[in-house]
């Protein structure tokens, strides 16, 4: 028997989609048997009360979660998020219902063992609720009390080797795609480059001493499935220099049919058969491909690496072999200055395994130097190159202006010259001047 | 319920304490097919909705079978896969962006057992545990937020939109009958933990009343300055208050600046902002990631605001339904929704979808707004 109704919630049960609510009716009611025979660390109806909750809210159409308090574990700031309910009298079981953020390994895959020793701990100690996984990357323990917060930590690290991840005004968790781990578009490691640069930046992901939050995020290929380019502030994004391999066989087996293609990402409808100068040649954004005499050629140089020819024929055409990354940086959600996409700000950088992704690095840290010494606080680095100028973050990262910055050239003159690029500097004499021009 | 130490000593909390150990290798999570064949993959091949073939320079094959869950998860339910798992993929298994789950066999006689074994679990309720599908030209699972589950700012539910959503478009998740893949996103107020903001089709948490002042606690409870300085619109000033006979010091709200973001109430917990009639859903569309063919784009504000109609929001999965069934009849292979609203202009976009068009969709928000405007004789009747 369910400790509070739920009319409401009751009618998410139906319907194809999985439901959350039937899970966690599922999940109380085998709380409140406890089979298993579990000394549950936090109350044992916590799931009823959450559910309870959330049906008054389902009613009155507000939240009932307070803000967070400062909550976390010893000589961390962030991976905790606090959080308490204003019903704590009616749904005792989650007045005290803090987050925690756990470091998700890169590209998400995960090995059952491990997995059942996550939810053991979190069934032990926290609610059994989890967000697989939340918006930033991280596994999500949704709701424990705060005596249970250390406990925790401690055996994820003493008997798991597993960290939080970051919250608050720190680096967040970075996340990737899955990369060559299972993907032929992959430019580079995405799982490598994410998890050395976790581990060697983790003293910015737990002890927030940045303006605001800031993240990482890592695409193998310009197809951008983590969405790094809209949400990070620094996004990784794979791409290559020279030119796209052509397997003109594969390219005939496309043209005569034998291959579906967007490998079959379109059979649910019959779109006719594949026009190989309709479908690719003149959507190519660039005009600069041909298909003459039953021959694909690709004019390489003129070419913006936008994927379109190779995600609609991946068996016959491939990046080319000299690839790297390009840096983006500033892409964050509206609040607050409105939404902003990454700028580009390295075109190209080789990814070296072999020095500690250093050339990378030099490009991290010399903007956080700059967003550390500037950033207003809750500005991210997105607004801060709005109020300085991408002047200024070319100035503090060293790099060299080109025409690939832009899309357009500014449509003003208001140059901001410095007095060092003007002949003869600023200073002048009046007296001087007036010789030659009367007042 | 006793309490048991873990082993940890609040008096001696530095004692044999680990720290910034980071996440687990992902090394040692690869399933020995995907080791194996890292970095050597040719091409792929979607064998249906939701299967997918990985094919390698080894010869090597990997069958990746995708099922769709609710991000929202209990142990037992994350057992289950893990069940799932240990039974047809030795244990491994790894989840995706957009929070499906993803199995993976080295041999196509195994794919059949797998997906009919996911197919067969379902809730008492009648739903999928794990339903197959979300691949290539059609709608994977939306992404979204805490929500009224967990979080103090959101104007809007997440789990719960989402699941009737996802109800609604159902058939697209299991299917691949669209002109290009369209992602739904969900993010439950404008903070936009989810990053809806190059969706093709966005929801969006939004309240329309500005902050009530708690005049009392604003000053035991927040720094002024810093709620004042949290303004984007610079709505908020200092004012002394006086209750009964005691000054106070507290702020002012100039409600017709609000815009009604929240950022001042997360930073003071003395000016709330939910409200039934006041909160509702934004709908956005026509946003991307992606650099394929056009350049990654914002999504469009083309609904400004629905009630919240817990628990199924019929109104917010209407007009989502409309614009996808109209996309997918009047769109070109390969084009996005944005691509097709300017294709064919965004007077016939709402046309099309029979979308009532308001001043609210005319940005006046900073500069940018100028960009919006048309500034060209060309436009159609």
């Amino acid at each position: 028997m369910a400790k509070h109704k739920t009319p409401l919630l009751d009618q998410l049960v139906s319907g194809p989609w999985p439901s959350f609510v039937d899970d966690m009716k599922q999940y109380a009611a085998a709380r409140a048997k406890n089979e298993k025979k579990i000394e549950y660390q936090i109350p044992v109806d916590v799931v009823d009360d959450l559910m309870g909750l959330l049906e008054l809210s389902y009613a009155d159409g507000t939240t009932h979660w307070k803000h967070g308090g400062i909550v976390g574990v010893f000589g961390y700031g962030g991976g905790v998020i606090g959080r308490y309910c204003d019903q704590p009298e009616t749904f005792p079981g989650v007045a005290h219902f803090h987050t925690m953020r756990v470091a998700q390994p890169a590209g998400k895959f995960y090995k059952s063992e491990y997995v059942r020793k996550l939810c053991d701990l979190w069934e032990f100690r926290g609610s059994g609720l989890t967000n697989m996984h939340g918006s930033t990357g991280d596994i999500i323990f949704l709701g424990t009390q705060t005596p249970q917060l250390e406990e925790i930590f401690y055996e994820l690290t003493h008997t798991m080797g597993q960290d939080l991840g970051g919250s608050g005004s720190n680096l967040r968790t970075p996340s990737d795609c899955i990369g060559q781990a299972r993907c032929e578009f992959a430019c580079y490691d995405t799982q490598d480059l994410c998890h050395t640069l976790t581990n060697d930046y983790q003293d910015e992901l737990h002890r927030p001493a940045f303006p605001y939050k800031f993240k990482f995020k890592f695409d193998g290929c310009p197809n951008c499935c983590v969405a790094s380019i809209a949400r990070a502030d620094i996004s990784f994004i794979g791409t290559w220099k020279d030119d796209i391999r052509i397997d003109q066989e594969a390219v005939a087996g496309y043209v005569s049919g034998k291959f579906k293609p967007n490998a079959g990402a379109h059979a649910g409808r019959d779109w006719g058969p594949f026009d190989i100068v309709k479908e690719v040649i003149d959507l190519c954004p660039t005009e600069c491909m041909k298909y003459e005499n039953g021959k694909l050629a690709i004019n390489n140089k003129e070419c913006t690496r936008c994927m379109h020819c190779i995600n609609v024929m991946p068996r016959a055409l491939r990046p080319g072999k000299e690839t790297g990354l390009s840096i983006l940086v500033g892409a964050k959600a509206p609040i607050l200055d409105g939404a902003q996409m990454g700028s580009l700000l390295v075109p190209f950088v080789e990814v070296n395994k072999e020095d500690g992704y250093q050339a990378i690095k030099d490009v991290i840290e010399a903007i956080w130097d700059w967003w550390m010494e500037e950033g207003k606080n809750r500005e991210r680095l997105g607004e801060l190159m709005k109020r300085q100028g991408f002047q200024k973050l070319l100035e503090v990262t060293g790099i060299k202006p080109v025409p690939q910055h832009v899309k357009e050239p500014r449509h003003n003159p208001y140059i901001f010259w410095k007095e060092d690029e003007v002949e003869g500097g600023w200073e002048r004499d009046v007296t001087e001047y007036r010789k030659h021009h009367q007042r | 319920m006793a309490f048991i130490s873990s082993g940890y000593n609040p008096d001696k909390p530095m004692e044999n304490r680990i720290t910034d150990i980071g996440p687990k290798n992902f090394e040692d999570f690869y399933p020995p097919v995907i080791k194996n064949n890292k970095a050597k993959w040719l091409y792929h091949e979607i064998l249906k909705p939701g299967v997918l073939v990985h094919v390698s320079e080894t010869g090597d094959e990997v069958y990746t079978v995708r099922a769709g869950g609710a991000r929202l998860m209990t142990v037992d339910l994350i057992r289950e896969i893990c069940d799932v798992a240990d039974k047809h993929c030795s244990g491994y298994f790894r989840f995706t962006t957009r929070n499906n789950i993803e199995f993976m066999v080295d041999k196509k006689d195994k794919v059949e057992p797998l997906i009919k074994d996911l197919e067969s679990r379902k809730f008492p309720g009648g739903s999928y545990k794990f339903p197959v599908g979300g691949t290539g030209a059609g709608i994977t699972n939306i992404v979204h937020t805490q929500g009224w589950i967990h979080c103090h700012t959101p104007a809007t539910d997440a789990s719960g939109p989402v699941k009737a959503a996802m109800d609604v478009l159902f058939d697209d998740f299991k299917d691949m009958r669209l002109p290009a893949h369209l992602r739904v996103s969900l993010a439950c107020c404008l903070n936009m933990c989810g990053a809806v903001h190059c969706s093709d089709i966005a929801i969006l948490g939004y309240h329309r009343k500005p902050p009530m002042v708690d005049h009392a606690y604003v000053d035991s409870m927040c720094e002024i300055p810093l709620a004042i300085a949290a303004c984007p619109t610079a709505a908020i000033k200092p004012k002394k208050i006086e209750i009964d006979g005691q000054q106070k010091n507290s702020v002012e709200v100039n409600n017709s600046r609000c815009m009604f973001c929240g950022n001042c109430y997360t930073m003071c917990p003395a000016l709330p902002l939910s409200d039934k009639e006041g909160d509702g859903i934004v709908i956005m569309a026509g946003g991307k990631v992606s650099n394929r063919i056009s350049n990654p784009k914002f999504s469009k504000v083309v609904v400004a605001f629905l009630p919240n109609e817990a628990p199924r929001w019929p109104s917010t999965t209407a007009v989502i339904k409309k614009m996808v069934d109209v996309y997918a009849k009047d769109a070109r292979k390969y084009e996005r929704l944005g691509e097709w609203a300017e294709r064919i202009g965004w007077e016939r976009f709402f046309e099309k979808c029979e979308l009532e068009f308001s001043h609210h969709l005319i940005d006046d928000f900073r500069d940018p707004a100028y960009y919006t405007w048309r500034q060209t004789t060309n436009f159609k009747f």
